[in-house]
């Protein structure tokens, strides 16, 4: 592919993804880490940066038309912004094309809820990153 | 018509009522280059046109993505709607990139009137400036105001990039020794106005000095090769000259004395001319934002006054159609040499000394020769009757 010189449509599909911090807390290594390996994946990567607002995550989401959103939240606060940024997604018709994966700290309580609303898996402490990876190049949604 | 070009239709039918999600979709459709992509662009044409592009660049680290969302910004306050494009660069190896200007751009949340779209430089060969030059046509088709293009001002395909612009601004930092760099990356033709960001840092003062020096000293030399919007674009017998962008350049730096001295003259005479600018920001605070926007405009007026704007805008679509037209030629003569048994196989064969480059070459195109030619034999017949 790369002796090529010409670049055919249709060749430059790429995964892109946006690495989001919402609410208050302030742990962003594991999105740091995340964000590097999906990087390393080939993967475009927006990182969104600390103590976002769903507002700013859907915006983002939206502008970006990113394939996969991925959230980390170690604050405990999951039950009230997850759902928050999924209805922002939805009012913009962003929600169905977009997968949804949560990392960080999630009570095994809380996660049917969660995927009952449409956040597609949920990676705790300790997964191997290239499970992570695979999942999403499995599961990216087909843009059309 | 085929399944893709209606979908391209119905699309661009909802991204001209608004839709943001549909103007969204339409900008990763022209990064994909997916399918229906180019009637998507071609449809959009017809409604672009009214934006005014603003190209900002300069180095890592001088406060780009701070000041194009402090500018955005301002034009919000302004009642303007405002796209950007922020363009990263991508790892040549992985082709994965961390787009991280967007963390920079917080002014405007909860504000869908910026519409902010991180870019990457996927792949080589020009594929860049096609890329945002049909997402600053599909922002601007939407209705935008306002577009900036925001990129690093290292390597050809950035500064190709940021060409593309009605106006550039070009980022320095103080007191790094930037400028020099600046100089040798040949980006200082491209600046159309010059903003000294941090202002508040120390060094600050010697940095505009050091720059109005430059741009004072490069004058003469803007005017005699064209520059990048200078008023060599509006040369009076009408030819296109330099506005070729990618040849566009200083053909000969040593010159610049004695131009200057011209340019001096000529001052004299109160002909109309634009001498870079070198405007002080603090970007984080907004401090010299407003005195920006002026200048941004005052360019723009100056363009549109002297002429230069429609050279520019033209220069834009003839760099436009050519990087088109190589493109797909390449993807032709790509199908040609797979059908030739692959480049690799042609390569093996110069290597065992059986043929060479210019012979493959030759018979490759010959084809291509030999059917043009013939068309043209045939509408010259045409014409003649």
């Amino acid at each position: 592919m790369s002796t090529r010189t010409g670049q055919r449509d249709g060749d430059r599909r790429t995964i892109r993804c946006l690495i989001a911090k919402v609410g208050l807390d302030g742990h962003d290594r594991g999105a740091h880490v995340i964000a590097r390996a999906f990087r390393d994946a080939g993967f475009e990567v927006i990182y969104s940066g600390l103590h976002r607002s769903p507002d700013e995550i859907v915006q983002a989401a939206v502008q970006e038309d990113v394939d996969v959103l991925g959230i980390s939240i170690l604050s405990g606060a999951h039950n009230t912004l997850v759902p928050k940024v999924i209805d922002g997604l939805a009012e913009y018709g962003a929600l169905e094309d977009t997968l949804i994966i949560l990392g960080g700290i999630i009570p095994e309580e809380d996660r049917a809820e969660l995927e009952e609303l449409g956040v597609a898996a949920i990676f705790g402490p300790g997964t191997p990153m290239q499970e992570t990876v695979e999942f999403v190049r499995e599961h990216a949604p087909e843009r059309r | 018509m085929s399944e893709a070009a209606t979908g391209a239709e119905a699309l661009v039918e909802r991204l001209l009522a608004g839709e943001h999600r549909a103007l969204a979709r339409a900008i990763t459709k022209i990064e994909n280059r997916a399918p229906g992509y180019r009637e998507l662009v071609s449809a959009l044409y017809g409604h672009a046109g009214d934006a005014r592009i603003v190209g900002i660049t300069g180095s890592p680290g001088a406060g780009k993505s701070t000041l194009v969302d402090k500018l955005a910004r301002a034009y919000r306050d302004r009642g303007l709607t405002v796209g950007v494009i922020a363009v990263d660069p991508s790892s040549p190896y992985t082709g994965g990139a961390v787009l991280g200007d967007r963390i920079r751009m917080a002014s405007n949340v909860g504000d869908m009137d910026v519409f902010v779209r991180s870019m990457s430089a996927r792949g080589q060969l020009g594929g860049l400036s096609t890329a945002t030059a049909d997402a600053v046509t599909a922002l601007d088709a939407f209705g935008k105001d306002r577009v900036i293009v925001e990129t690093v001002g290292a390597g050809q395909n950035e500064v190709d990039v940021v060409r593309t612009a009605d106006t550039v601004a070009v980022l320095v930092q103080p007191g790094s020794g930037d400028d020099v760099q600046m100089l040798k990356a040949g980006i200082l033709e491209i600046g159309d106005l010059f903003v000294v960001n941090k202002a508040d840092v120390e060094g600050a003062a010697r940095t505009v000095a050091e720059l109005e020096e430059m741009v004072h000293a490069g004058e003469g030399r803007t005017r005699a090769t064209g520059g990048h919007h200078g008023p060599g674009f509006a040369s009076a017998d009408g030819r296109e000259g330099g506005a070729d962008g990618a040849d566009a350049g200083p053909t000969d730096e040593a010159d610049g004395d004695d131009a200057g001295a011209d340019a001096d003259g000529a001052d004299e005479e109160g002909t109309d001319d634009w001498t870079p600018p070198v405007l002080e920001t603090v970007a984080t605070t907004g401090e010299g934002v407003d005195e920006l926007v002026a200048t941004l405009d005052e360019h723009y007026e100056y363009m549109a006054r002297t002429g230069a704007l429609r050279e520019t805008v033209r220069s834009r679509y003839a760099a436009e159609i050519r990087q088109l037209i190589r493109n797909d030629a390449a993807d032709l003569l790509d199908d040609e040499l797979d059908r030739r048994g692959g480049v690799e196989a042609l390569a093996d064969a110069v290597a065992r000394r059986e043929t060479d480059p210019y012979a493959i070459a030759d018979e490759v195109l010959a084809p291509v020769r030999d059917c043009l030619a013939e068309r043209r034999s045939t509408s010259d017949d045409t014409d003649g009757d």
